[in-house]
């Protein structure tokens, strides 16, 4: 049972191992990640340096490469791990559900 | 070590890379930056896309900007231009007469734009874009309905017309090779990129020559090599650049098609580097071919390397070329150098995107080139593959479920 404020994302699997995808909400986008080990995490979808979506990104470990400059994130944690990229990212809880949906919680 | 300190000629990407790793990497000592502008270092990529959108802040994304260069404890020199090096002394000489002596020196010069030499060409009738302020220029002549004239169909040309489109333009692109994007991209995306322009309404004009240009009145008239004229409002040349080498020649340093340096990115003169479109620098993995690039990457990660270097970290730079340009919604990508290629597979990929392997005689992977909107994890993990020299099966590369990824970890 969910609780209020949580938002659903995809099916489980639509997320490749050590994969993301993008995810629209309103006006907002985000970035939604499996890690190798199986857990998932999201984080807000644009690069913080330029307006670039993550999720067109490549996953290794627990990093996120934008495409555009090659700045570095761990997206576990939101901190922001090479330039150009400076900002960190914010992250926001995710919730995978016993039948194997995605939700996470933005506000 | 004495301190002098390390002394950096180049306020462009390159020069801004270096001075921040400098420091990154734990200098101590001064730090002094020389550039031409009176803007602290800015990113030139915006400035033949976002610069010119309609709406955009007329205002340059800075790199560093003036507040964390004070707290980088960066001297900043600004609107200076360094006019001669003795080697001897260890000291660079300004246009003011201002000498600043160094232990260890870097030229990140970069690159000027050709100039057009032309009857009837000069700096007023030709608009050229390598700076904030010209992006200005060229951004305050954008106005809907104008006729707007771009020289070279190379990715400053074509963005500008992107961007000039955008803008309500008509646009008209000259260029006297036979098709666009001459140097380093693959015919197959060079004629996506063209199909584009030519759906939003860019006039493409290949293959042609320019007589002279005259200018009367605001307006331009171009005189085109088979006799025909055109009429416009304004004229851009993006027509490639060149090497900024003369300080280096000056005074004694090897020079080439750019500043010679080694692997290490050191010139001739062991306390003398040189990094980003300045240099020429010998390749490992391409054999050790010398290649100078124009390329915000190769801008950005020389002047860190040339730095730690600098600091006696003795690494060789090895950087995978790399470059993208945006134009429209559309993003193209090219890691490596295809023409160091004798095959090319493409890939299909179940969206629209276009995706190209080069592959030189050992099917070795040389290169990736892709357009459209998913191909930059594809173009990440190509450069990861050609970092391990992977040699791949043509067929393999072409099948429509290859997962890129899986086939480095089997490499691993």
């Amino acid at each position: 049972m969910l609780l209020e404020g949580w938002i659903y994302v995809c099916e489980a699997d639509a997320i490749d191992e050590e994969d993301v995808i993008r995810f629209d909400s309103g006006s907002r986008s985000f970035a939604i990640y499996r890690s190798e080990d199986n857990d998932y995490y999201a984080t807000d979808g644009f690069c913080t340096h330029e307006k670039v979506h993550l999720a067109e990104g490549l996953v290794m470990g627990d990093i996120i490469e934008c495409p555009k400059h090659n700045g570095r994130f761990n997206y576990k944690t939101g901190q922001a791990k090479k330039t150009p990229a400076c900002e960190h990212l914010t992250t926001y809880p995710v919730q995978v559900t016993d039948d194997g949906k995605v939700y996470i919680q933005i506000d | 070590m004495s301190t002098r300190g390390m002394v950096i000629i180049g306020g462009g990407e390159t020069g801004a890379s270096a001075a921040r790793t400098l420091r990154e990497e734990g200098w101590q000592g001064p730090i002094t930056l020389i550039g031409q502008e009176n803007l602290a270092p800015y990113e030139r990529p915006p400035l033949s896309k976002g610069a010119l959108a309609l709406g955009s802040e007329a205002a340059p994304a800075f790199i560093l900007k003036e507040q964390t260069l004070e707290e980088l404890s960066i001297t900043w020199v600004r609107e200076a231009r360094a006019v001669k090096i003795d080697r001897d002394r260890h000291i660079v000489q300004l246009a003011d007469g201002q000498e600043i002596a160094y232990d260890k020196l870097l030229l990140a010069t970069g690159a000027s734009p050709r100039k057009l030499t032309l009857e009837g060409s000069n700096t007023t009738s030709v608009m050229e874009l390598r700076t904030f302020a010209d992006a200005e220029r060229l951004r305050s002549k954008l106005e809907a309905g104008r006729q707007l004239v771009v020289i070279g169909a190379g990715f400053i040309g074509l963005e500008v017309a992107a961007s000039a489109r955008e803008r309500g333009c008509q646009v008209t692109v000259l260029e006297v090779g036979h098709r666009i994007l001459m140097r380093g991209v693959p015919l197959g995306i060079a004629q996506a990129v063209e199909a584009r322009h030519r759906e939003a309404g860019v006039n493409f004009q290949l293959g042609v020559g320019i007589e002279r240009i005259e200018s009367a009145s605001g307006e331009q008239r171009i005189t085109l090599a088979n006799g025909q004229e055109l009429r416009c409002d304004a004229i851009i040349a993006g027509i490639g650049a060149i090497p900024e080498t003369s300080l280096a020649a000056a005074c004694g340093l090897d020079v080439g098609n750019g500043i010679l340096v080694n692997d290490r990115l050191a010139t001739s003169d062991p306390t003398i580097y040189a990094a980003g479109d300045c240099c020429a620098f010998p390749h490992g993995v391409y054999g050790g071919t010398r290649i100078r690039l124009e390329a915000w990457r190769n801008a950005q990660e020389g002047g860190a390397h040339a730095a730690r270097n600098m600091l006696g970290a003795d690494q060789p730079y090895e950087a995978i070329p790399w470059f993208w340009s945006d134009q429209y919604e559309q993003t193209l990508q090219v890691i490596g150098l295809p023409d160091a290629s004798t095959l090319t597979v493409q890939r299909h990929t179940e969206d629209e995107s276009l995706f190209f392997f080069h592959l030189d005689d050992e099917h070795r992977l040389a290169a990736a080139s892709g357009i459209g909107a998913g191909i930059a994890k594809e173009i990440k993990l190509a450069e990861m593959l050609i970092v391990k020299r992977a040699v791949l099966d043509p067929v393999v590369l072409a099948a429509p479920g290859l997962k890129l990824k899986a086939l480095l970890k089997e490499l691993s």
